[in-house]
């Protein structure tokens, strides 16, 4: 079966920025606003994340020409939780105070619509390569996304870079707002107009050029 | 079989679902097998770091005792003593089903199972912003130290008069239940199991 829709190479690239899962899908908004208030929960929900959308393309793309129509959709949720629970296994053990942060949010993974939307969009329709691709540069594009909301809130909200201080408590007083819940809707509505705002830019180039 | 009465039995329908969940159900069975060992480790360490918040600092623990409780379960029991050696407490650990998945907890209890001195939820699944409160020493943990055990605890809405009431956590009343439905079913679980093995060890 030939691959129709766009090539690997393609399907890495819109993960990062043209179609970025977070900023331009606004996909995966449970963990945008609840694990963004440091960079290392954000960085290990990124990484968890990335695994379980690489794993399950890899496997929904493998079994794609068996799929039964009325079926996909519990065969990708039952693959999905499969790699949620490894990654929350792995975490527990190799990582317990990361799994402690994260709590119930690493098993919510399953829930995360960017997985079963690229098992819907991409994998359960192109070859193995486009899939891994895909996979990889939606992760790639979530964790640009996850990072740069909690880069933010953390050095507003703890004066601190991956736990590290950056600035003393004299120098900086902290935004305690940042880092609770409030903090990640304010940084996260300013952070999607940004981009919109660019966006909108760069489109009026586009159309004054041409 | 023709193609057509296949893809309408059941099984034509059904076998990659069941295939798939067979192998990952093997499959996690492995990692379980594979890591469980090293969660469980971290969880003791963890026990460890919180006796002393529980019971307090000088708190060591000078046993794990393994305790046959009312119900046959064997389980650890940890016995809590100051630097001087005498005991000062019993650190049980309990788990039961919560709102939306276990959660598991240690409650410390004086030597005679009359008073509960803290409470800590170790590991718990609850909702976001609402149940998973009832790890906040603030909002819900604190209310456990110094109440009795000689009673069971029961949860209410408003402010607790009794000595034996906790109040809930606003808006998770059922998650409020289930830590107290534990820590009434541990204590008398192990209370004259513990009492008994301590007065067998003072005797002989």
């Amino acid at each position: 079966m030939a691959d129709s829709g766009p090539t690997a190479g393609e399907r890495f690239i819109n993960g990062i920025l043209p179609e970025n899962p977070v900023y331009r899908q606004l996909l995966g908004m449970c963990p945008v606003l609840a694990v963004t208030n440091g960079l290392m929960p954000a960085m290990t929900m990124a990484g968890a994340t990335t695994f379980v959308l690489v794993c399950a393309n890899v496997i929904t793309s493998l079994i794609r020409n068996l799929l039964k129509p009325h079926l996909r959709i519990l065969v990708f949720t039952l693959t999905i939780a499969t790699f949620v629970t490894v990654a929350d296994r792995f975490l527990a053990a190799f990582m317990p105070e990361m799994s402690d942060a994260l709590g119930p949010y690493v098993p919510l993974i399953i829930v995360n619509c960017i997985i079963i939307s690229r098992c819907e969009i991409c994998s359960s329709k192109q070859g193995l390569g486009t899939s891994i691709a895909d996979g990889f540069g939606m992760g790639l594009g979530f964790t640009v996304a996850l990072l740069s909301i909690a880069v933010v809130r953390e050095v507003l909200g703890s004066g601190s870079v991956f736990g590290y201080e950056l600035m003393s408590e004299g120098m900086w007083p902290r935004w305690g707002v940042m880092v609770l819940p409030p903090g990640a809707f304010l940084t996260f509505g300013l952070l999607l107009g940004a981009a919109e705002w660019f966006g909108m830019k760069r489109r009026e180039r586009a159309l004054g050029e041409a | 079989m023709t193609e057509e009465a296949k893809s309408g039995s059941y099984l034509g329908q059904a076998w990659l679902v069941i295939i798939l969940a067979i192998l990952y159900g093997a499959a996690l069975a492995a990692v379980q097998i594979g890591w469980s060992d090293r969660i469980e480790t971290n969880k003791r360490n963890k026990i460890y770091d919180r006796i002393p918040n529980l019971v307090g600092s000088e708190a060591i623990v000078v046993e794990e005792r393994l305790v046959t409780g009312k119900d046959g379960r064997e389980k650890t029991v940890y016995r809590v003593a100051d630097t001087e050696g005498s005991l000062i407490a019993w650190v049980l650990r309990a788990e039961g089903q919560g709102f939306a998945d276990n959660i598991e907890l240690l409650v410390s209890v004086d030597p005679l199972f009359t008073t509960i001195k803290g409470m800590s939820v170790i590991s718990q699944k609850e909702t976001p912003g609402l149940g998973d409160h009832i790890t906040s020493p603030e909002r819900f943990t604190g209310q456990f130290a110094g109440i009795t055990a000689l009673k069971p605890l029961t949860v209410v809405k408003e402010t607790a008069s009794a000595p034996h009431e906790i109040q809930a956590v606003t808006g998770a009343t059922i998650s409020s239940e289930s830590v107290t439905t534990i820590i009434n079913r541990a204590i008398d679980n192990f209370k004259q199991p513990v009492l008994q093995s301590e007065r067998e060890r003072e005797t002989t």
